[in-house]
């Protein structure tokens, strides 16, 4: 911690100065897609506001205006929800969001170190973008894969075991526009086309990358070492299914 | 509405070692607060949906009824009683003592604790509790969160982050209560804040609610602001002038200026609430249009004169008129009288002027609503209630707009939707943005064609029985038939009737017997026992007993020199069905004589001008639209200046009549004494519906009602207010705009006069019909060409645009027009 | 005796594709199923009750129980949702789950909302992760296509429709409301209760919400059948689960085995703490249950276990910490986490937290007041069992059960900074250079 943040000049909604947007018709229709597929069409505001960051790099006010209209909210109420969940961004990211998490376990293991190194290498500080609009970085909260830590998220996607050094390599090549996979995902795209993923439109790349992590499979490695594996079921009622599957 | 409770529902308790019996359901904190213990609390509001926020109101309970303690503090705004339950409050228990302290400490730990500059100061249920339930001193020693203020989040209401203890009580209200969610709580945790969109600021008729129930000081008015202590000010209670919801209002005063309007505790009217009309117009009076001393007509000028000497000239100019005929004179009314003075008014036409020709209207009527009134609204006392709105299953409305039109009945309309299911149904040509808050179904409706509607209302669509309420509006009266149709649904269906006015004084007006055909009580001029009751009351030998002129057929009747002078007291001339005759009318009579109080195109044509005292300066009653009596009291003292009353009994005296009252509180008495009347009812009008009239090419049926913030004199000098007004716009549907796009500028012509406003698409607008505010304000459109919409409700006007759009207007019957 | 792990979830992640349909079928999946359509749904929610399967997203509450409690006759839609926002620091078993199998979540959940009838369920997974929204999205798609979805599954007449859902980064949406509030487009924030979910959830109609696991467990249990899972496990906690290892640990991972394994046991099989170096503190189930010390190493790992300790299992979320680690730097860090997920509706959740941050804040810094310690133990009293939810006990309990076993560390706050007690190099798994505090 650098310094205790106390005051907030700007908070409370999106950045009304900057009225840019490419929302298009075909962006309309692809919400009210969205929307049709739930009972209720308010519920299609979290994927419909993904899909406005994968169409105008943040949320933008045509964004929130639309989604409003669209799910018949008022504004507020959308300003409300795309202030409320930490994914949504209010200045345009990069081509590429950049995230160490340092919340208290991969802080320790060196998760803080890590994002020192960027900060300095990238000279950017947190929520920051590169002058070449390459790289957003920011530290981010618990990630759900400790067993990998320090963990780092490109565009949502894994990358574990991380160190100062391998962490500048990553984002050299993100930078050079090299190719990058995650050890646990799919190549890298850009973060726009991670959050149109995430608004339920698949990009086809569900089959890349492994069924699992080295950590993953400990356990599963050490019970086949010890021919450990959970009690043998009734054999009869097995059978009993067999014969209903055919 | 409290409600008798089945005893086999009611719940025995314990708190504070006090039993108490509550029906089951009750929340612990309001079943304290019966007993008189205060439990310091934020964000619980009776009124609104419980939210368990700020976790003040924390209790101990020691026995959950089954025997056992809850083993942590409880929030009592949000568990309910339960039979035999043990409940410690701060008062008794440590442990919710400390639970409240340790609160309270939590929320002045970043509140900037600015009590000296903050208009709450005084009467801040933070400060209050802080004081009552808090520590002495704070134990936090680090830095408070701060942000910019304060923003602004419409031109009235102001917000001020760092006081806000984010009980969202505004923004429950403006989503639960009014149904107006522009603001909305945003950002999260430590920097969660009231916020709103730029674009859409909290323009809502109710916003002013936001700032009574906050518990800080976070949101004040540009109104209000920094003008006063709460201990320098001298409170009045009263009743709202504004509209017939008969809102009570706590008007606050310091040396003799008001400088705010509170909404009042009515449950039974109002509940909590009022609207921003009635809470921030207040200032019409202060303008250098109020007239204070007498003017006489000196060829072009109206001079001041003394009180003695516009007396005479008034009494010498009636007389002279007089003589030319058999009592030649009308009385025009309009609708922010009192009862008291609307009485003075109808006994004045009779005894002193001897002519029924009296009334009350002051907007576009018809004998078909004379009759209807008579039958149906006059004398029938306390009717149909708010009470039967929020309980009733269904409620029809036949051309209401509630919102705009009674905004107390809207919200109530709204709460029955939100907490009971009510169904709404209007007669309307589109779903307002009222409608669609209150749950309504449209049914969809030309206007001028109501009555055919109303006859062949399908049962099973909108099912109407003794549990329903079929409520109507004034535009009723100029739709041919509507109203005959709506007393024979009502016959029909066994469903609840009531008639809403606009205005505050309308429905006293006809109990004081301001209309020409009906004496006070309701009594028909017609009944020779009617007229008996009141001579003996009045102590007079004769009253007209011919029906008198309506106020068309008096304007109408100056025209035709029938008639030779004219009382005229709170009209204005643009309100009513031809605004250019009636200012014809007003010039042409032999002799007109104002009451006002301010300088209005009445005045400007008048031979004799009195000044009459403000709304804030009198004392009297209002009926709402239930006829539920509603008192007016003085929030400040009078000043030289008297009430119509008074003058009218000055007038009688020196044209040799007694009036026989000198004050509200006689005029009450005998009012009260006459009582209402209990013989034969008139016969309920029998109009015919009219041939549906079809628009030409380049034609439309127009839609129109007065908007609540609109042109109004009521609302000068109300800046902020007015402010945040609706924008100005024609609504229509697709096909007739036929492709022009929102904003798009539309000139609407009729026979007088044309005006220009923006498009809004309204898609389920009915074709061949334009919606356009009656009076329309000039701020919020770019095409700002706008005056006062001659044509009304029903009529045919005509449409066009500028643009090069040949083929705009889409639709008319008489084939394309180029 | 069942083995020492008993991988059944877990058991096809290392099978190549095994996220994809035909790998899963070849594998057994959707038997099932199948054997379920075959069954009366009541069966099926007594099948689950019998077998003892309990919540295994936190709090341990039975599932068919779960399931039992809604409605008979509410005339609204049921709904199933999934909570697979898993967020709580530490926890990290879900996700490869889902990675590896989504269908054996999918499949769970159609055999589920069939035993429960509910005909659209919902899986809210967060929204950070990426590629296992692929993985689901991709699995159902599949099974819509396969028939095991959509109308008249597999000729058994019964619809069903998943919605993969995907968050968008707050904590508090793990929380059962919060997230049904998420769902349905609005501020993850915690709702009232009662109603509770089964009366009034989703759309307010009856809502079960359960955990990734849980549902993913339901498969195994109808094609075993309810006496094998029950089988596995303690008297009161049945059943196999998957523990998640972190932290200063040789080989951190995850381990299914049989509930309440201990610690110790995990440890001698992974290889224990990373070399020369010993345990000092570790969560059993996340940040938000109280730390344990190396005298909690043989405890079982089941519900009541950490119970009896002063703690709550949790998720199985072992994050283990040597000692190199500064304690008032870790509590620090975890209020910081849930300052920045607080969500700000309650008062003590809300202030609180921003509180709790700058007094820990210069207790690290070695610039502590005498009194610090008993006013924060004095805030955690106010804060404790007051808030709206559960999040600012987790908060509370960081800060109480640290301050209960480490209080002279805190204490040290007074007048040294942590970095140098314990050096925050020594903490890293790489060679690194000395830092004073975090970079961010």
């Amino acid at each position: 911690m650098s310094a205790f943040q106390s005051h907030f000049e700007v908070s409370g909604g999106v950045d009304m100065t900057d009225t840019s947007t490419n929302i298009t018709a075909e962006t309309v229709e692809e919400i009210r897609e969205i929307a049709a597929r739930y009972p209720q069409a308010r519920s299609a505001l979290l994927p419909a506001l993904h899909l406005v960051q994968s169409v105008d790099g943040r949320i933008s006010p045509a964004g929130i205006e639309v989604c409003a209209d669209i799910l018949e909210l008022s504004t507020a109420e959308v300003s409300g929800v795309a202030t409320f969940y930490t994914m949504y961004k209010r200045k345009p990211v990069g081509k590429h969001l950049v995230g160490v998490c340092t919340t208290a376990l991969c802080a320790i293991m060196g998760g803080d170190h890590v994002l020192a190194a960027l900060q300095e290498h990238l000279g950017i500080g947190n929520d920051e973008t590169t002058a070449d609009g390459q790289i957003t970085l920011e530290h981010i909260e618990c990630n759900a894969a400790c067993d990998y830590a320090p963990v780092m998220m490109v565009n949502w996607e894994f990358f574990d075991y991380m160190t100062p050094h391998s962490a500048i390599e990553l984002v050299d090549a993100l930078v050079a526009d090299n190719p990058v996979a995650s050890p646990r995902g799919a190549e890298i795209t850009s973060w726009r086309a991670a959050e149109r993923v995430l608004a339920g439109f698949p990009d086809g790349r569900a089959d890349e990358g492994p069924t699992a992590g080295d950590a993953s499979l400990l356990g599963l490695r050490i019970a086949r070492e010890h021919g450990w594996s959970a009690p043998v079921p009734n054999v009869a009622a097995d059978n009993q299914t067999e014969e209903a599957a055919q | 509405m409290t409600e008798v409770a089945n005893k086999t529902d009611e719940v025995t308790c314990t708190i504070d070692g006090i039993e108490i019996s509550v029906p089951k359901g009750t929340l612990v904190i309001r079943a304290a607060e019966q007993l008189g213990i205060q439990i310091p609390k934020f964000c619980d509001h009776p009124l609104l949906d419980p939210v368990g926020a700020c976790r003040q109101c924390m209790v101990d309970v020691t026995d959950d009824g089954r025997g056992r303690p809850m083993p942590k503090p409880q929030a009592s705004c949000t568990i309910t009683c339960m039979p035999g339950m043990q409940i410690e409050t701060g008062h008794v228990s440590a442990k919710a003592e400390k639970a409240q302290a340790g609160m309270l400490e939590f929320l002045l730990m970043n509140h900037p604790l600015d009590c000296p500059i903050c208009d709450k100061g005084g009467e801040c249920p933070l400060q209050n509790q802080s004081l009552s339930n808090g520590a002495a001193e704070s134990r936090y020693d680090g830095v408070k969160r701060t942000f910019p203020k304060p923003i602004n989040v419409s031109k009235q209401i102001l917000l001020d982050r760092e006081r806000c203890v984010l009980c969202a009580r505004c923004t429950r209200f403006s989503e639960q209560i009014s149904g107006d969610p522009f603001i909305a709580l945003v950002e999260r945790g430590a920097l969660q804040q009231v916020g709103f969109y730029e674009d859409q600021p909290y323009n809502s008729y109710f916003s002013g609610n936001t700032i009574q129930i906050c518990p800080v000081g976070a949101l004040t008015s540009a109104k209000y602001r920094f003008r006063s202590r709460p201990f320098d000010l001298k409170s009045q209670v009263t009743t709202c002038e504004h509209c017939a919801s008969g809102c009570e209002l706590r008007v606050d005063q310091r040396r003799s200026e008001v400088l705010r309007r509170y909404a009042g505790d009515a449950p039974e009217v109002n509940e909590e609430w009022n609207c921003d009309k009635g809470r921030f117009g207040f200032e019409y009076g202060r303008g250098e249009d109020r007239i204070t001393r007498p003017l006489i007509r000196e060829g072009d000028v109206l001079r001041p004169a003394s009180w003695p000497e516009a007396i005479n000239a008034a009494v010498r100019g009636l007389q002279q008129a007089g003589a030319a005929g058999d009592h030649p004179y009308g009385v025009l009314t309009g609708g922010r009288l009192t009862v008291e003075d609307a009485y003075a008014y109808a006994k004045f036409a009779r005894v002193a002027l001897g002519t029924n020709n009296i009334d009350f209207r002051s907007r576009p009527h018809t004998p078909e609503e004379s009759a209807f009134l008579a039958q149906a609204v006059a004398g029938t006392g306390l009717g149909t209630s708010y009470a039967d709105l929020e309980h009733a299953a269904t409620v029809l409305l036949v051309d209401l707009e509630p919102e705009d039109e009674s905004p107390m009945v809207f919200l109530r309309l709204r709460k029955a939707y939100r907490k009971n299911r009510t169904r709404v149904f209007t007669l309307a040509p589109y779903a307002s943005a009222g409608t669609r808050k209150m749950g309504g179904t449209v049914l969809p409706t030309v206007p001028g064609t109501e009555a055919d509607v109303l006859d062949h209302l399908d049962p099973t669509e909108v099912p109407l029985d003794a549990n329903s309420v079929v409520l109507v509006g004034e535009r009723a009266a100029t739709s041919p038939g509507a109203l005959t149709a709506v007393l024979d649904l009502v016959h029909r269906t066994g469903a609840k009737l009531a008639w809403v006015p606009r205005r505050a004084g309308d429905r006293g007006a006809i109990e004081a017997g301001c209309l020409p055909n009906l004496l006070p009580g309701g009594r028909p001029v017609t009944d020779a026992a009617a007229r008996v009751d009141v001579r003996a009351a009045w102590g007079t030998d004769a009253l007209p007993s011919t029906p008198g002129r309506d106020g068309d057929q008096i304007l109408a009747a100056v025209a035709a020199g029938e008639l030779k002078a004219l009382v005229v007291a709170g009209v204005e001339p643009a309100d009513l069905r031809a605004p250019a005759t009636a200012l014809a009318a007003l010039e042409n009579v032999d002799f007109l004589i104002s009451l006002e109080t301010r300088i209005s195109e009445v005045t400007a044509r008048a031979d004799v001008v009195f000044p009459v005292s403000l709304f804030e300066e009198r004392e009297g009653t209002f009926l709402d639209w239930e006829g539920r009596e509603r008192p007016v009291h003085p929030a400040v003292p009078t000043t030289q200046v008297m009430s119509d009353l008074r003058v009218l009994a000055a007038l009688a005296d020196a044209l040799g009549t007694d009036l026989g009252i000198r004050s509200a509180a006689e005029a009450r008495t005998e009012l009260a004494e006459l009582g209402v009347w209990a013989g034969a009812r008139p016969d309920a009008p029998n109009a015919a519906p009219l041939q549906q009239v079809r628009p030409g090419p380049g034609e439309a049926i127009l839609a129109s009602w007065r908007e609540l913030i609109d042109d109004s004199r009521g609302t000068d000098h109300a800046g902020e207010l007015l402010a945040t007004a609706r924008p100005t716009v024609i609504r229509m549907n697709l096909d007739m705009a036929n492709g022009l796009r929102d904003g798009s500028p539309i000139k609407v012509a009729w026979g007088e006069g044309q005006i220009t406003l923006s498009l809004e698409i309204a898609s389920d607008m009915v074709d061949g019909v334009v919606w356009v505010p009656r009076h329309p304000l000039s701020r919020g459109t770019e095409h700002a060409s706008l005056g006062r919409l001659g044509a009304i409700n029903g009529e045919l006007v005509r449409i066009w645009t500028d643009e090069t759009d040949p083929a705009f207007p889409a639709g008319g019957n008489e084939g394309d027009p180029r | 005796m069942t083995d020492l792990l008993t991988p059944v979830l877990s058991a096809n992640w290392d099978i190549d594709r095994a996220w994809t349909l035909a790998v899963y079928e070849k594998n057994g999946g959707y038997r099932a199923l199948r054997k379920a359509l075959e069954m009366a749904p009541d069966d099926i929610v007594g099948a689950v009750k019998d077998a003892g399967l309990r919540g295994r997203g936190g709090a341990g509450f039975p599932t068919g129980v779960k399931w039992s409690f809604l409605p008979k006759d509410n005339p609204n839609p049921r709904y199933i949702v999934v909570n697979a926002d898993e967020s709580e620091p530490g926890t990290c078993k879900d996700m490869p789950l889902l990675m590896a199998s989504p269908h054996t979540l999918v499949e769970g959940l159609i055999i589920s909302s069939f035993a429960v009838n509910a005909h659209t369920s919902f899986i809210y997974v967060r929204g950070e992760v990426l590629h296992i929204t692929r993985r689901l999205q991709q699995a159902v798609s599949e099974a819509y296509a396969k028939g095991y979805l959509g109308r008249n599954i597999l000729g058994s007449g019964f619809d069903l429709d998943i919605i993969v859902h995907a968050g968008a980064g707050a904590y508090i949406c793990g929380e059962e409301t919060a997230l049904l509030d998420s769902l349905e487009g609005r501020r993850g924030q915690p709702r009232l209760r009662p109603p509770f979910p089964a009366v009034a959830g989703v759309y307010a109609s009856p809502t079960v919400v359960n955990n990734v696991e849980s549902i993913a467990s339901v498969p195994s249990i109808i094609d075993n059948g309810e006496a094998w899972f029950a089988s596995m496990g303690t008297e009161k906690s049945k059943g196999m689960t998957i523990y998640s290892l972190s932290g200063h640990v040789a080989n951190p991972g995850q381990f299914e085995a049989p509930m309440g394994i201990t610690l110790r046991q995990l440890l001698e099989v992974s290889g224990g703490m990373r070399a020369g170096h010993q345990l000092k503190f570790f969560t059993p189930g996340g940040s938000s249950t109280p730390l344990l010390t190396a005298e909690h190493l043989d405890m079982p790992l089941d519900y009541e276990g950490p119970m009896a300790q002063g703690s709550i299992l949790g998720t199985k979320a072992l994050q283990c910490f040597d000692e190199t680690t500064s304690v008032v730097r870790s509590t620090l860090r975890f209020v910081e986490f849930y300052k920045h997920e607080s969500c700000g509706k309650c008062t003590p959740c809300r202030e609180g937290t921003w509180w709790l941050v700058q007094l820990l804040a210069r207790l690290e810094a070695g610039q502590g007041v005498e009194g610090d310690i008993e006013k924060l133990l004095d805030l955690c009293d106010n804060i404790g069992g007051r808030s709206f939810c559960a999040l600012a006990d987790g908060a509370v309990a960081c800060v109480t059960s640290a301050i209960k076993h480490f209080r002279d560390e805190f204490e040290q706050g007074y007048h040294t900074p942590a970095w140098e007690l314990f050096p925050y190099e020594k903490n890293c798994l790489f060679e690194a250079a000395p830092m004073k505090v975090g970079a961010h």
